[in-house]
């Protein structure tokens, strides 16, 4: 017992390290010891907080503090600000502000929008549903017609699946970032559409510009993410890429380059997201869009998206493509799943309209015709210059030389339209929001061509755009 | 023993009064109830998901090692050795939970969403991966799903006879943007019918409720400005705050403590790390909370906006039409005034029956996003016929169309959720949320009673939404029942029947606080004492 008695325990073995170990490890080990019982007995030091304030002090700042006026006042004159009213249905006969003209300021490129069979096709789906749907997809707001539509949609453009949106806009700026998140790469044209450019911005990815239909530039790109990738290999394997180019750009009036296009796909691996809003029921032999025009096989686009307001006269979207890809909007496209689904006299009109569209395949040749016969009409006008491919069904005419600052050449376009409008030809500039813009395009008027107008209006349209550059411009 | 009952079976029921508190901000009383999880039932729950997880983990082993068939589309053959569009993980719980109960949504039905509905049969034989519809079309299904809460979902009426005759002079699409040549003359009317009805200066319309959210907020607040948002907020409202680059702060659902400490700190401290002031400060807040049922404290809101010299954003998408003695929502529901609210919008698509959405306020407000806003630039604007259904709606629900119906179905709308909200409650089922919203959470919690509820009460013809994770938090799944106008007290009482029924079969009925019924003093702390056994 005596050997285990505590004393014995510690005080043995002290006595006998202080004998056998050197000076200076002793001292060395008793100043280790003072100063940890100095920093466990010292008080303990916290951050300086945050607000050293006084609750009057901050009484005063919330007194003082003025915040900016919700928005800032518009002034009275701003072009936005005066909308054309327009009486009565837009279409080929048109009544703005009053006076009568002929429309060509309305994407109804195939005249559908006053079309007798989608007007009944409308009535009797409203007497069978009302008008609204009253819930999302996922809540009873999924009807037979929404399900015919997109079985439609599929089967026209000859894929898998279809999905439809409630609204045009919507459809690309929730497709885009259901797919591509934090992280991932996408390659877009500069010209892109604003739709496009809010969907970039929700899903937080990547952006990479590349210049306006320039292959080598978005070559130079690919090359570039490439050797990137090498550095990196195990980020690479999780990072996906994207391009998204658009059918036919609204901005600009050309198309896409897709045959160049798919080789980069194959070539550097990446996806393919067209938006094809004015070439669908447009380009290709029966209006299935860009693909058919350079007849490329549907199933290389990874995914396509159109809206139903241009040539199908109705309002939605819709994207199409494999399911593996479609499918996958269902749970994740925002504006698919939060949103109500389309009220069913809008799809009913629109089924009625792929009907015709699949029925008369030769509106397009029509279409077509008109097209390069305005293109060549509009060609020589002095002051003004024709931007946009021949077949293109919307066109810009932009200012041959801007006179200094954009708001001096808005000014200058508004007079030759004011011009045209009180003659009887109904044309409006192209609205960007400035400010928002990533690449803003200059300052234009707007010139769409339907299959309703005949070959006089067409004439008549170019003979008063020339007099109107004359009188305003020279 | 009465302690261990009382830590099984913990409850805590909150209601609030703030006649006697708050210095009478309030005129009538706030009755809002969020009764807490039973201890048990969490449990459970939680090892429900674990099964489902662990069960979920075998299957994909099993696909995998290709024992069991894989029926997921997949990827083409020349697209193999592209980077895989989806990470493997995100879809377990799509492949292994939501797939089981995939019937439950999407369901299709052909008839008008009116009280009663038409549902197309299917099937499924390969457990939820494929549907098929057997051609037959189950009738007369009480719907207590869609957001019908006036009634104005009909295919015979006024409303729907104006919409036929603008649909057949103007047609069903319009072409164009507001800014272009998209302006009718009908999208003017409402415009001003809109503003009438709010009590506001000037008002306008878009072609879609979310986007509304979307493409607006960017438009009021960007760089430099600070959105504090309440943590339920609907998805619209939180991709429009996030898209218009300003600070975003969260405070607790409904909770006026919270928000005033955010406003104070944001105030005082500035910008993070720059220490400058904010440029302006956006509170967003919902009228009815979809997924909760709870009413937003508007007069407290307001007291706290006024105070701190911040901008109310109001979503009114399910409280425009429903609250209120003559359907003009939350501000009239608290006998506010419309002035007080910066930003009013709100949907068309619920009670009106129609799509779209609108924002209401002062001219300069209206002036700014007729000129800056992203739908009015470019996105196309409201169809005619969808128009002259919200005007015709919103004449009926003024009176203007001469007859009383607006205001029959108001007062039957309140009558119907009073009465629904009391008789589930005396069942004993956990029903969240206040009691005047015609949005009705009941809780189910367990992940299998999801997929059960919704079945066992279509055999018996009615049609109720489920919801689960990732709307709601993962244990707190539930059933909602949308309450309408067009419900008769018949169709309640047989849907209350087969509710009965079912939390009985499935045992649901959680609640350890048995309300007593038609309790006519008002709650204090003494009575919370009282009915705790």
């Amino acid at each position: 017992w005596e050997s285990f008695l505590p004393s014995q325990v510690l005080v043995q073995p002290v006595q006998l390290i202080c004998l056998y170990a050197p000076a200076y490890h002793l001292i060395l080990e008793g100043i280790l010891i003072l100063w940890i019982i100095r920093l466990l007995f010292s008080k303990t030091y916290k951050l300086q907080e945050r607000s050293d304030l006084t609750p009057k002090e901050k009484e005063e700042l919330i007194e003082e503090w003025q915040p900016e006026p919700l928005v800032p006042p518009v002034p009275k004159d701003h072009p936005a600000l005066n909308y054309n009213v327009v009486s009565g249905p837009p279409t080929h006969i048109i009544t703005v502000n009053g006076k009568e003209c002929i429309n060509f300021a309305s994407f109804n490129f195939l005249g559908l929008l006053d079309n007798e069979k989608v007007k009944s096709a409308a009535q009797a789906s409203l007497k069978k549903y009302g008008v609204g749907t009253c819930g999302p997809r996922g809540f009873y707001g999924t009807f037979d017609v929404h399900l015919e539509l997109e079985e439609r949609l599929a089967k026209f453009m000859r894929t898998e699946e279809a999905i439809i949106y409630s609204y045009g806009f919507a459809t690309i700026a929730s497709a885009i970032p259901a797919y591509s998140k934090r992280g991932d790469i996408v390659f877009v044209d500069e010209a892109a559409c604003f739709a496009i450019q809010k969907g970039l911005q929700a899903s937080r990815s990547n952006i990479k510009l590349f210049k306006h239909n320039d292959m080598a530039d978005l070559e130079r790109l690919l090359k570039e993410q490439e050797t990137e990738d090498q550095k990196n290999p195990r980020k690479a394997r999780v990072t996906r890429r994207f391009i998204v180019v658009e059918g036919l750009y609204m901005n600009t009036g050309d198309v896409c380059p897709l045959p160049e296009l798919i080789k980069l796909k194959y070539k550097y691996k990446v996806r393919i997201f067209l938006e094809e809003s004015l070439s669908f029921g447009v380009l290709g032999e029966h209006g299935r869009g860009i693909t058919e025009h350079f007849g490329i096989n549907i199933d290389d686009i990874d995914l396509i998206s159109a809206n139903m307001e241009n040539s199908l006269a109705s309002i939605g979207g819709f994207c199409c493509g494999r399911s593996f890809i479609i499918d996958h909007q269902r749970l994740s496209g925002q504006g698919y799943c939060f949103s109500a689904s389309l009220p069913p006299l809008l799809a009913a009109a629109a089924i009625e309209a792929l009907n015709i569209m699949e029925d008369n395949p030769d509106i397009f040749q029509t279409l077509r015709a008109k097209c390069e016969r305005i293109h060549e009409l509009l060609q020589g006008i002095s002051g003004l210059k024709v931007v946009g491919e021949s077949f293109s069904p919307a066109l810009h005419l932009q200012l041959e030389e801007s006179c200094g600052s954009r708001e001096n050449d808005v000014k200058l376009l508004k007079r030759v339209v004011d011009y045209c409008m009180n003659s009887g030809i109904a044309l409006t500039q192209a609205r960007y929001l400035e400010k928002e813009e990533k690449c803003l395009p200059p300052p234009s008027i707007r010139v769409v061509v339907t299959v309703e107008q005949t070959e006089q209006e067409l004439d008549k349209a170019a003979s008063l755009l020339k007099e109107a550059a004359q009188s305003v411009l020279n | 023993m009465k302690n261990i009952n009382a830590m099984l079976n913990c409850t805590k029921l909150v209601t609030l009064n703030h006649i006697v508190h708050n210095g009478g901000l309030y005129k009538r009383p706030f009755n809002e109830a969020f009764e807490e999880t039973p201890m048990l039932v969490a449990v459970l729950t939680y090892v429900g998901y674990g099964v489902l997880t662990l069960f979920g983990y075998l299957r994909d082993f099993m696909r995998q090692w290709k024992i069991e068939k894989c029926q997921n589309a997949t990827e083409r053959e020349e697209q193999k050795d592209f980077v895989p569009l989806y990470q493997d993980f995100e879809n377990f719980y799509n492949r292994n939970l939501y797939m089981r109960i995939r019937d439950s949504w999407n369901r299709p039905i052909c008839s008008v969403p009116g009280a009663k509905v038409d549902m197309m049969e299917r099937v499924s034989h390969d457990y939820n991966w494929t549907f098929t519809y057997t051609g037959r079309v189950i009738k007369d299904i009480i719907n207590m799903g869609s957001y019908n809460y006036l009634g104005f979902a009909q295919k015979a009426g006024t409303c729907q006879e104006a919409a036929a005759k603008v649909l057949s002079q103007y047609g069903a699409g319009v072409c164009s943007t507001r800014q272009e040549m998209g302006n009718l003359d009908k999208h003017e009317e409402l415009e001003k019918l809109v503003a009438r009805f709010l009590g506001v200066e000037s008002a306008m319309a878009y072609g879609m409720g979310f986007a509304t959210n979307s493409m607006n907020i960017p438009a009021l607040v960007g760089k430099g400005c600070l959105i504090l948002s309440d943590e339920l907020n609907h998805a619209s409202l939180v991709l429009g705050a996030r898209l218009s680059g300003a600070t975003i702060r969260i405070f607790k659902h409904n909770n006026m403590q919270s928000l005033e400490k955010l406003l104070k700190d944001a105030i005082v401290h500035g910008q993070p790390r720059t220490r400058r002031p904010w440029k302006k400060i956006l509170i967003l807040v919902e009228g009815i909370y979809s997924m909760e049922g709870s009413i937003v404290r508007l007069p407290e809101v307001i007291a706290l906006k006024k105070k701190y010299k911040s901008y109310l954003y109001l979503d009114e998408a399910h409280s425009i039409g429903a609250l209120g003695p003559s359907g003009r929502g939350v501000v009239e529901y608290f006998g506010l005034s419309p002035e007080d609210v910066d930003v009013m919008m709100g949907t068309f698509t619920k009670s009106f029956g129609a799509a779209g959405g609108y924002i209401g306020g002062k001219k300069e407000l209206i002036d700014y996003l007729r000129t800056y806003s992203h739908s009015a630039v470019y996105a196309t604007s409201l169809s005619p016929p969808v128009v002259e259904q919200i005007i015709t709606s919103m004449k009926c629900i003024m009176g203007e169309d001469g007859t009383n119906v607006g205001k029959a179905r108001v007062q039957q709308l309140a009558e119907n959720t009073r009465y629904f909200r009391r008789r589930l409650k005396e069942m004993g089922f956990i029903i969240y949320g206040n009691e005047d919203s015609p949005v009705v959470p009941l809780m189910l919690y367990m992940p299998a009673k999801i997929g059960a509820f919704g079945r066992e009460m279509l055999k018996r013809n009615i049609g109720v939404v489920v919801v689960g994770f990732p709307a709601t938090p993962i244990i707190e799944s539930r059933a909602r029942f949308c309450l309408s106008a067009a419900h008769t007290k018949e169709m309640l009482d047989t849907a209350l029947k087969e509710i009965n029924e079912v939390g009985d079969l499935l045992q649901l009925k959680y609640s350890r606080h048995r309300l007593v019924p038609l309790l006519d003093r008002p709650f204090d702390e003494t009575t919370y004492e009282e009915t705790e056994d």
